[in-house]
């Protein structure tokens, strides 16, 4: 039985071209970019190509893309990076409830190690930072704004271009991570007016361990990494060229695919968000309907636990999904995401997602709905809690 | 991450329902997790002749659960009581560390249907408290 992927929003696989592409900068064009001689050049000029590719995704320019080790990394840049150029003097931070962990956990440590005082903006039932909410949390001692552009859970499409349109007015510089948003959705960081945007190539057919931070000309970090001096001196450490040329190619297919991907994602999506609903009772739809992903749908089955229904999709149907159940999280902490959105215990450990790539077809759809409803009447049989019997 | 008698009764579940006339009922809301577990016992002449559970919960709870039936049924309810959690994690050839809680709350499931049986016959009984928090095996 073939596997059936629907976890695009963790990973996404290579994209065979963009493989090809890198090849030959594993074997034969293997010199350090950094050195003088010709073969360190050879490498040198397909980093740069690959900047240019980055850039024209995101309507940058070329020196404005710092590579780095993927989404976390450029997370930890951008808000480390400007935390410790403006603090002491300017030590609040500003930031939402349902980022990623990789800012909330480095905004948590600035907290604890360096002095910084942070405010979690709070979102509404679909997931939606309120502007007016920034807007007044802003002060003069705010170092930065973070808020993500879509959300890796449910998929809720932040209001960045309003968001950033106030931080510009109070002068603070905002920061976005865009990481699931590229190559999913038209991100043009002149007309949203960013500051500093980060992307990860394996969540849009590029290989893992590579990402960028968009910097806008004349903000000023201070580096995470330090060494020698790779990449104006923001982020040192020998160039991962391979990875750096898949990236440049994944966001060159991105771009030009970009249409086509979002429209055909959203038809499977929305064909299989209307099949749950017409053929399992008692789910609800976890985010925002009108600003949301186009591929992405986080859904919770009322009183099926998730990390089953996960197992089971996948013993039975090598079906591959996720879920913000607390069961399936290492910590066992329910979804901080779907938590923030208010959404009742018992339902977060209810939910599931899906998520589609450019590979599912809607044969996939239907395979997901030969098994899917028994496995939920099986659980549901089997369940402690029930419309009759709440959770505590 | 599970074994594969963990698996085999996550998909095989034994004893999964309700026992209307039940002896003794008890039930557990995980604080670590929001699993719940409800345990149905019958008892006849101290023996546990038939039990029944229901579960909301991960692989584990309900691997757990099916698996305390199993190992309860047809045993005094003193010799029941003193199945621990741990030989609950060994029936299933271990447990994943992080799920070791799982065993824990159907310990505390069981021993609250077996103290609501002696309860509601007069016997001695004790009131089982939550389940300790997770314990790292």
């Amino acid at each position: 039985m073939n596997s059936i992927y629907l976890d695009h929003s963790a990973t996404t696989p290579l994209d065979g071209e963009v493989l090809k592409k890198m090849m030959p900068y594993f074997s034969e064009i293997f010199a350090n970019a950094s050195s003088m001689h010709s073969q360190g050049q050879k490498a040198a000029e397909a980093i740069e190509e690959a900047r240019l590719q980055v850039a024209g995704l995101i309507n940058a320019s070329p020196s404005e893309i710092i590579f780095t080790s993927g989404g976390t990394e450029s997370d930890n840049l951008a808000i480390r990076g400007l935390f410790l150029r403006l603090c002491p003097e300017k030590n609040e931070i500003i930031t939402s409830a349902i980022e990623h962990h990789a800012v909330l956990h480095t905004v948590q440590d600035l907290e604890k190690h360096y002095g910084a005082k942070a405010i979690y903006l709070p979102v509404d039932g679909k997931g939606r930072v309120n502007p007016a909410d920034v807007e007044k949390a802003i002060t003069s001692k705010t170092s930065l704004v973070s808020i993500m552009m879509a959300n890796n859970e449910v998929g809720t499409i932040e209001p960045i271009e309003e968001i950033a349109r106030i931080c510009k007015l109070r002068g603070v510089a905002f920061h976005t991570d865009a990481v699931q948003a590229i190559g999913k959705i038209p991100v043009d960081v002149k007309a949203l007016g960013v500051d500093l945007l980060s992307m990860s190539a394996h969540k849009f057919y590029g290989p893992k361990g590579v990402g960028a931070l968009y910097v806008k000309k004349g903000i000023r970090l201070n580096p995470v990494m330090t060494g020698g001096s790779h990449e104006r001196s923001l982020r040192s450490g020998t160039y991962n060229t391979p990875g750096i040329v898949g990236m440049g190619w994944a966001t060159k297919i991105a771009k030009d695919k970009l249409s086509w991907h979002m429209e055909y994602t959203a038809m499977l999506r929305d064909a299989l968000q209307k099949r749950i609903f017409d053929e399992i009772p008692d789910v609800f739809v976890n985010g925002d309907e009108e600003n949301r992903l186009p591929q992405l749908l986080n859904i919770s089955i009322k009183f099926a636990e998730g990390e089953s229904m996960l197992m089971f999709l996948d013993m039975d149907g090598n079906i591959q999904a996720s879920s913000g159940s607390a069961c399936t999280s290492k910590s066992l902490a329910a979804s901080h995401v779907l938590n923030a959105m208010c959404i009742p215990h018992e339902f977060i450990n209810g939910s599931i997602r899906f998520s589609f790539g450019k590979d599912n077809t809607m044969d996939h759809v239907d395979k997901v709905m030969a098994i899917f409803p028994q496995i939920v009447k099986k659980l549901r049989e089997m369940s402690a809690i029930g419309p009759d019997k709440p959770a505590r | 991450m599970y074994s594969e008698k963990v698996i085999e009764h996550f998909r095989n579940p034994r004893n999964v329902g309700v026992i209307e006339d039940a002896d003794g009922v008890g039930e557990v809301g995980n604080p670590v997790c929001g699993d719940m577990m409800t345990f149905y016992v019958k008892v006849k002449d101290g023996i546990i002749t038939d039990i029944k559970f229901k579960t909301f919960g991960c692989g584990a709870a309900i691997a757990v659960s099916s698996m305390i039936s199993e190992l309860v049924k047809g045993k005094n309810v003193d010799e029941a009581l003193s199945i621990s959690s741990k030989a609950v994690v060994e029936a299933l050839g271990g447990l994943p560390s992080n799920k070791i809680h799982c065993s824990n709350l159907g310990a505390v499931a069981l021993a609250r249907a077996i103290n609501d049986y002696k309860r509601r016959n007069g016997l001695p009984y004790e009131n089982i408290p939550e389940p300790e928090d997770v314990e790292e095996g």
